[in-house]
């Protein structure tokens, strides 16, 4: 595989940040090569926050995303923010529960998920970024579904009973 | 003949280079006497400030180190968290504990560091030339006060102790005087009784202990003495301010 | 043992108790809060004391003190608190004391921001504090070689007996990669028969000082540390040196900036630009004898920093005059972006033609 680049955006509190950090996980346990790389500071108490996270079967160079092979827009400030940060034929993940726009650009592919929308039917909004880490493994191949549903025994080792509703959304999400 | 005197174990034949009439050198017997009682001099370990007393560790017969100006608290901490069963204490005069130091002696008191303070309070800096301390009574000459120490211009002088004694931490604080024999009697056993406080791991402890200074307040050694008696000990009042409950 | 993702941070702290570290004292400031919060978890689980000091300045001297004690012991900050530590860290080095420092650098001057930046490579090389001393410095430029520095580096401290900083910027703290902890390297240490344990009527007692008021005895001290410079400087530099060899340009950077410059060079290899890169581990020593054997084929040497230029003094020192030398470096907590690197480049390259 071709190295991917990820830049997830969203509100503080979207999840954005553990959604990088489950897909670096992901890719670490299939030993690939990894990094993930947060913006810090007071943004991350409420503000945008996002991450730049590199998965790819070479050693990575720079863990720092200016051309992602794929940005996800969590909000409408990351999508205004990022869409001109992708890769031509890159793909870009828009969050159209929260983002009523369209992108302007014509050379990427473009995924509008409803991933709040989705949650609520699912029973549980915030597990609208699984929503989107389903459509994102199913969209770019990145890592394998497997993979990530390991992250999750291990991440919530000790809140199993969190563990089904994110397999759900995750499922969910690979199926839009 | 009967030894009746002796010099403490606790103290190296090493010349000492204070002034004629300063009260260091008392204050020094009394630090090393109270630990050779204890019989903790192969378990002391001692800090000694940037002052005139900078160079205690040429005269005290113990483990020993330097500290940077006002950092000897910090510089104690250290010794005595990775060396919990050693004896710890601090040296320090005015300007380096009540002036650059005022943060780390304050917080080494609200940790109630298990460690022992004695605070040299001769109302001057003594290495630098005479230069206004915090603790320098209002009037009082100093070089960088030609006229006076004039509250109104900068401030009244602190007082330490009292400060110290409303800290929980501070477990024992006591303010002593080497200006006459039985003061300097009252001043040992306030000294032993802070290390003793020290060894039963209760907090932190201080003890004040006024002293002179002839050289930079331009007085013979008696009329130091004098002097002490009559200015500051009415406006820093010996006695003790704090002690463990069962000791009261 | 099976890799770990783990924030640097952590990382750090992780390979600091695995090199044997067991005080940490330290006060909050951004970018390296995971490390005390890490230490303050983990360290008494290995029997260790953390303790959050009042003040960067406390902090360094309580550092001063339980080196003064024998103990493995660290401490971490960020620019302007490292900037507050000086003080200590010149005290340190003049008493001989073996410490660890950690600055997780970020951009200033002042307060600055808390965005990356490499703008304390002067405060790190050129010692901060007063006096002629030096402390070693490392560079890491990703999570895994971040441990290996980080444990070995109370080792190499106890060695030589003097203060080891590692200098990561805030993308090495804050960035997650895997990493495998490993025991650190061991070195031959004599027992520490200096520290002040008490005398515990083994010895005569101990004295650890800095005051030399006659000039022949202070002068005495500094050769004597210099001449342990010496020995360092030949002993303990480190670099990497990648695609040297008929490099018409060759870039320095360190940390993750050398990071941005591999990807820099991979993309002018695919315009026909042949790029290197020298990319000192130790910023003190500075790996200045690699530069004499620059190929003929170097037109250009080009630092590239996270500063408006600091270690290029050292690259200038190192080139001696033989090729131009260029720079390139953002400041502010901007991290300089591949595409400028690549049109600097093209631009120096097409008007030495």
């Amino acid at each position: 595989m071709a190295t991917h680049k990820f830049i997830i955006s969203g509100f503080g509190g979207q999840g954005v940040m553990s959604m990088g950090m489950m897909l670096a996980y992901a890719g670490m346990i299939e030993g690939k090569e990894v990094t993930w790389l947060p913006s810090y500071g007071p943004e991350m108490r409420g503000g945008t926050a996002n991450c730049n996270v590199v998965i790819s079967d070479k050693p990575i160079s720079s863990p720092v995303i200016t051309k992602a092979t794929s940005v996800v827009a969590m909000n409408l400030p990351s999508l205004k923010k990022f869409e001109d940060n992708v890769l031509k034929n890159g793909n870009i993940f828009v969050n159209s529960s929260l983002v009523n726009k369209k992108i302007s650009r014509k050379d990427i592919k473009d995924y509008y998920i409803s991933a709040n929308d989705i949650a609520l039917e699912l029973g549980n909004d915030k597990a609208a970024n699984m929503i989107m880490l389903g459509a994102i493994i199913d969209k770019t191949n990145v890592v394998n579904l497997d993979s990530v549903k390991q992250v999750l025994e291990k991440l919530f080792k000790n809140k199993k009973a969190v563990i089904p509703t994110n397999i759900k959304a995750l499922n969910k999400g690979t199926m839009i | 003949m009967a030894v009746i005197f002796k010099k403490s174990k606790g103290l190296t034949d090493t010349e000492q280079h204070y002034c004629p009439g300063c009260t260091h050198g008392i204050t020094h017997r009394l630090v090393a006497e109270s630990l050779e009682e204890l019989d903790v001099l192969d378990r002391v370990i001692g800090v000694s400030p940037v002052g005139c007393s900078i160079l205690a560790h040429k005269y005290f017969a113990i483990d020993m180190c330097e500290a940077a100006h006002g950092r000897a608290p910090a510089v104690a901490t250290g010794i005595k968290r990775a060396q919990p069963d050693g004896v710890v204490f601090t040296y320090q005069g005015d300007g380096d504990l009540a002036s650059i130091g005022t943060a780390e002696i304050v917080h080494a008191a609200h940790r109630g560091e298990k460690i022992t303070t004695i605070f040299i309070n001769n109302a001057i800096y003594g290495m630098t030339g005479g230069q206004m301390a915090p603790t320098t009574l209002a009037g009082q000459i100093a070089t960088t006060a030609p006229n006076g120490r004039d509250p109104n211009h900068c401030g009244f002088p602190l007082r330490v102790s009292e400060m110290l004694a409303t800290i929980d931490g501070a477990v024992y604080v006591e303010r002593v005087s080497v200006d006459k024999p039985a003061n300097i009697r009252k001043a040992k056993k306030a000294i032993k009784k802070a290390f003793e406080i020290q060894l039963s791991g209760l907090g932190f402890t201080f003890v004040e202990v006024l002293s002179t200074c002839p050289t930079n307040w331009g007085m013979n050694p008696a009329d130091s003495l004098d002097w002490l008696r009559k200015n500051m000990i009415p406006y820093y009042p010996l006695g003790n301010l704090k002690s463990p409950k069962e000791d009261r | 043992m099976a890799k770990t993702l783990m924030k640097g941070n952590e990382a750090f702290a992780a390979a600091a108790i695995k090199g044997g570290c067991r005080y940490f004292f330290g006060y909050p400031i951004t970018p390296q809060n995971e490390l005390p919060e890490y230490m303050s978890r983990e360290l008494p689980k290995a029997g260790g004391c953390f303790l959050q000091a009042e003040s960067e300045i406390a902090a360094i001297n309580m550092v001063y003190g339980a080196a003064c004690a024998g103990a493995r012991v660290m401490t971490s900050s960020s620019s302007p608190g490292i900037a507050l530590k000086q003080e200590g860290i010149s005290f340190l080095a003049s008493a001989e004391l073996p410490c660890v420092i950690i600055n997780v650098s970020r951009a200033g001057p002042g307060i600055g921001g808390i965005q990356p930046g490499q703008a304390d490579y002067y405060q790190s090389t050129r010692g901060g504090g007063n006096g002629d001393y030096q402390v070693i410095v490392y560079a890491p430029a990703s999570i895994q070689e971040a441990v290996e520095l980080t444990a070995n580096a109370f080792e190499t401290a106890d060695y030589y007996r003097n203060p080891v900083m590692i200098l990561g910027d805030g993308m090495i703290g804050q960035m997650m990669e895997p990493v495998e902890l490993r025991a650190p390297k061991k070195r031959e240490l004599p027992p520490k028969i200096w520290a002040l344990t008490g005398t515990r009527g083994q010895r005569s007692h101990n004295t650890i000082k800095s005051l030399a008021l006659e000039p022949d005895d202070l002068e005495e001290v500094n050769l004597k540390l210099k001449a342990k410079y010496d020995v360092i400087r030949k002993n303990e530099v480190q670099y990497e040196a990648f695609h040297l060899e008929d490099a018409e340009i060759v870039f320095v950077a360190y940390g993750t900036v050398s990071r941005i410059v591999k990807a820099v060079i991979e993309e002018l290899s695919s315009l026909n630009i042949k790029a290197g890169l020298i990319r000192p581990i130790t910023l003190w020593p500075f790996p200045f004898e690699v530069f004499d054997t620059l190929s003929s084929k170097t037109k250009c040497v080009m630092s590239i920093e996270m500063s408006l230029g600091q270690m290029v003094d050292d690259v200038k020192i190192a080139v001696k005059g033989r090729v131009p030398v260029e720079f390139y470096g953002r400041s502010g907590g901007n991290i300089p972006s591949p595409e400028a690197i690549v049109e600097k480049t093209k631009e120096i390259l097409g008007g030495a033609e």
